[in-house]
């Protein structure tokens, strides 16, 4: 069981959330910044925080601030947007030495909370907004990013799934938004977007480490000065759930055909059945030892990797494979299948003990690292409800074979996107 | 069993050699859940050619049986070694690189029957030629899915371009039709030549007792008739100084053109101090060349010659060496010829200055502390360490010790035209619009 606590401290537009542990040469602090993920909004706030990194204040080119990090041992500095559920959230994380293992230096995490807030409160302006010139370069640098998802036959399958499966949802917004989005940003509309974000955000900034509680929470509360707020929330029910099975079959100079399905699992992080449809998953496609694993790859040797996933915040589950073209037909019926056989409860109890074994030990592994442990405390924020690591263990521990069974059948079959070879054709 | 204490890192390593030659270390990291734990040999893809066990003439093994054998040890009469270690609520992996293979497992509960399965399973082959048929399929699609993945063929080819005959230009997996040559026989010749103990070096780190844990592993070996073994005789073709090949564009299925620049380094042989020197010199060159602060790379990215896909890094082995710096960009000759020009001024010691080592010492410093958070990584490095007769926690030490004069003789040593070469992926004219 983790010693760790999470402190939350409310403050006026912010909260902070301390994690006090002694596991770590490094301190970790995570800003995420959450708004709801629209069309509009995707692009601007996906260039938004690479543009933050570029230039501040007192470091007026991003050579200057890295010259800077490199100085404070390598402290780190990312910006990344991901997608939670129909959130889209800006994360900004830092991770810096712990000064107690290196021979004379200062304090460094003091430093590090500065930086940061350098970063957000005081980007480099030129004539009360974005430097132009930076504003130019990393508009480049989105639109490869943007396109580098096409070269990439595992992301981009996946990314059309879920254009193709919520093509009526803001969900199937990608996460860097659209490339045909980004030569129209100003940096004009660019800094209004980001006074926007200040002032109506929610904001959650996390700090985990060996630290002095007392000391950082003064600290935090002295840099991250925002006005009260009432966070934005996603509506509800934009779930596109009454559809016909979907195939989607698109054809490319592949070596291995990918077949990526979308489920509709209706249930979300934070309600009840959430705990069986986690278990679920870890029978179904989770593991190595799970159906999908067991039957694709190992019993047919379809496949190389044959796996499930939760889009927890979202209620899907994702299943991908990668196979020869040849092999499609064949891989489907596998595939539905199993889905049907965990529908009508064909799993053993020892294979659902051994599910239940592993994933405890998969979200005890992700507490042994800050980043994960952050990822986790996260979830709350996210769906509103308190789930400690705790209580999250004793209710998977909890799930029976009649609750997997009943969440089973919640499960739909939506869409089959295949990117397929030439072969054939 | 030997203590070994590092006051500064606070941490404390134990390490016994057992009488059969395995080299056993553990360190304890309170307060994580996770134990995680490594069984590796000193056997990889480069390692094909060798007299096996027992003969005396040299033999040729097919290119990625290293990487299957990697697969098949899972296997056994009954059944497969991850359902093992599932029900003791672990999870398991292995993986081959070109000078190693590792077993693995991380686990919150049950260690000690976990540390005991990944031994056991390891020292306990099972191959039929059924299995092995089955495992072509598997590994066939393993194969595939790396031929789609533009980065990894990028990276292949560079190595590729750089070697004439050292092994290390063979992809790790090999190729379906080589594969198609493994038999189980010839598994077991591959098995019984490598993985003897005094080969193999096992890392446990995690929340656990080292007495009781090194108590458990020597009473596991002791049941275990394994007899002293002949010095693995393994040979390498010579490989000349100069690359195989200067220049290769590869057309594929992507739309933003990639390439990467290798430097095949000369320096072999090379173990101990000299190596960890040698190594952590020439990647202090490349960070202070190609570093996010340097005024090089701020001139690339200004200049929309790279993006955030850019990297630059240095490997070193016992038999190779090689530093490949590159990614995406849309006017790759422009890249090649500015990246070429930028490491042949440094060769003539021209864009190296003593600030930027100072401060591109002080990353790597916080950067290892920072890796020293993860198990895995010191699993993993510790015995890439061990295995080349260098030790992972001598890196600060030897960071600090390393001169301005040190970095502008790599650089000298590192950059030479003649070791130089360029791989491509363009993209095909043809390129599929979504």
């Amino acid at each position: 069981m983790p010693e760790e606590m999470e402190k939350v401290i409310q403050n006026a537009g912010i909260n902070f959330h301390l994690v006090k542990t002694d596991k770590y040469k490094t301190n970790t602090i995570v800003l995420k910044v959450k708004a709801p993920l629209t069309k509009e909004d995707a692009t601007v706030r996906a260039l938004l925080p690479n543009v933050l990194q570029s230039g501040t204040n007192t470091y007026q080119t991003a050579t200057e601030l890295r010259s800077y990090l490199e100085n404070l041992y390598g402290a780190t500095l990312n910006g990344d947007l991901q997608k939670k559920g129909e959130y889209h959230v800006i994360s900004i994380s830092m991770e810096i030495a712990n000064e107690k293992f290196l021979t004379n230096s200062e304090p460094l995490l003091d430093s590090g909370l500065t930086l940061l807030a350098e970063v957000l409160f005081h980007p480099k302006l030129v004539n009360g907004v974005f430097d132009e010139e930076i504003v130019t370069k990393e508009k480049r640098t989105l639109k490869s990013r943007i396109q580098a998802v096409y070269d990439d036959k595992m992301r981009y399958a996946n990314l059309r799934l879920v254009e193709e499966m919520c093509k009526n949802e803001p969900y199937s917004v990608p996460v860097n938004g659209n490339l045909d989005d980004v030569d129209g940003i100003t940096s004009q509309q660019l800094f209004e977007y980001y006074q926007k974000v200040l002032a109506e955000d929610e904001f959650d900034l996390y700090i985990v480490g060996d630290i002095d509680e007392q000391q950082v929470v003064e600290i935090c509360k002295e840099k991250f000065q925002l006005k009260a707020r009432t966070p934005k929330e996603v509506a509800k029910g934009t779930e596109d759930t009454n559809k016909q099975e979907n195939v989607v079959i698109e054809r490319q100079d592949v070596a291995q055909g990918k077949l990526n399905i979308g489920l509709r699992t209706n249930v979300k992080y934070g309600e009840d059945e959430y705990f069986a449809l986690q278990v679920f998953n870890g029978l179904f496609g989770g593991f190595p030892h799970s159906k999908l694993f067991m039957n694709v790859r190992e019993k047919e040797s379809l496949a190389y990797y044959a796996a499930s996933r939760l889009e927890s915040h979202k209620g899907l589950m994702m299943v991908m494979t990668g196979i020869e073209t040849k092999n499609y037909e064949k891989a489907v019926t596998i595939i539905k299948n199993q889905l049907s056989a965990m529908k009508n409860g064909d799993f053993t109890d020892q294979e659902l003990d051994q599910t239940k074994a592993v994933i405890q030990n998969q979200m005890l592994e992700t507490l042994d690292t800050s980043r994960g442990l952050v990822e986790i405390l996260y979830h709350n924020v996210i769906s509103r409800k308190q789930v400690t690591d705790k209580l999250w263990q004793e209710k998977i521990n909890q799930v029976s074979k009649e609750e997997i069974v009943q969440v089973g059948n919640k499960i739909q079959w939506d869409t089959v996107y295949f990117l397929s070879g030439m072969e054939g054709k | 069993m030997e203590k070994i204490q590092f006051n500064q890192l606070e941490e404390e390593l134990y390490y016994e050699k057992l009488s059969n030659g395995l080299d056993v270390y553990i360190l304890p990291k309170k307060g994580f859940n996770k134990t995680f734990a490594t069984f590796t040999t000193k056997y990889g893809s480069i390692d094909n050619h060798f007299v096996p066990l027992g003969q005396s003439e040299y033999k040729k093994v097919p290119d990625g049986i290293a990487h299957f054998l990697e697969h098949k040890l899972f296997e056994k009469e009954d059944g497969d070694v991850f359902q093992q270690f599932g029900k003791q609520g672990a999870s398991a992996n292995a993986f081959t690189s070109f000078t190693r293979t590792a077993y693995l497992f991380s686990s919150t509960a049950d260690v000690e029957k976990n540390l005991e399965t990944l031994i056991d399973f390891v020292q306990d082959p099972y191959f039929s030629e059924k299995t092995v048929e089955k495992e072509k399929g598997i590994i066939g699609q393993e194969i595939q899915m790396y031929d789609d993945n533009p980065d990894w063929r990028l990276y292949f080819g560079a190595i590729e371009n750089m070697y004439h005959e050292h092994p290390v230009k063979i992809d790790i997996a090999g190729t379906v039709e080589s594969i198609s040559h493994i038999t189980k026989d010839l598994l077991y010749e591959c098995y019984h030549t490598f993985y003897h103990p005094s080969n193999m070096l096992l890392f446990v780190v995690g929340p656990v007792s080292p007495i009781e844990t090194m108590e458990l592993i020597k009473a596991n070996q002791a049941k275990k008739p394994f007899t002293d073994q002949a010095e693995i005789k393994r040979q390498f073709a010579k490989e000349p100084d100069t690359v195989a090949t200067k220049e290769k564009v590869l057309p594929m299925n992507v739309q933003t053109p990639k390439c990467m620049i290798g430097l095949k380094g000369n320096f072999v042989n090379q173990s101990g101090e000299i190596m960890l020197k040698t190594e952590l010199s020439n990647q202090l060159l490349l960070e202070m060349l190609f570093g996010p602060s340097s005024e090089n790379y701020r001139n690339l990215y200004d200049a929309g010659l790279i993006d955030d896909s850019f990297s630059y890094d240095y490997t070193q082995e016992q038999s190779f060496s090689f530093g490949l710096v590159g990614g995406d960009t849309q006017n790759p000759e422009k890249l090649i010829s500015t990246i070429k020009d930028i490491l042949l001024q440094a060769k003539s010691g021209n864009n190296l200055e003593e600030e930027a080592l100072e401060r591109v010492k002080k990353k790597k410093i916080g950067t290892f502390l920072r890796a020293l958070n993860s198990p895995e990584f010191i699993a993993n490095q510790f015995t890439r360490y061990a295995f080349n007769e260098m030790d992972l926690f001598q890196v600060v030490p030897m960071l600090e010790k390393i001169t301005f004069a040190d970095v502008k003789q790599s650089a000298s040593e590192l950059i030479d035209e003649e070791r130089m070469t360029v791989f491509q992926v363009a993209p095909k004219a043809s390129a599929n619009k979504k």
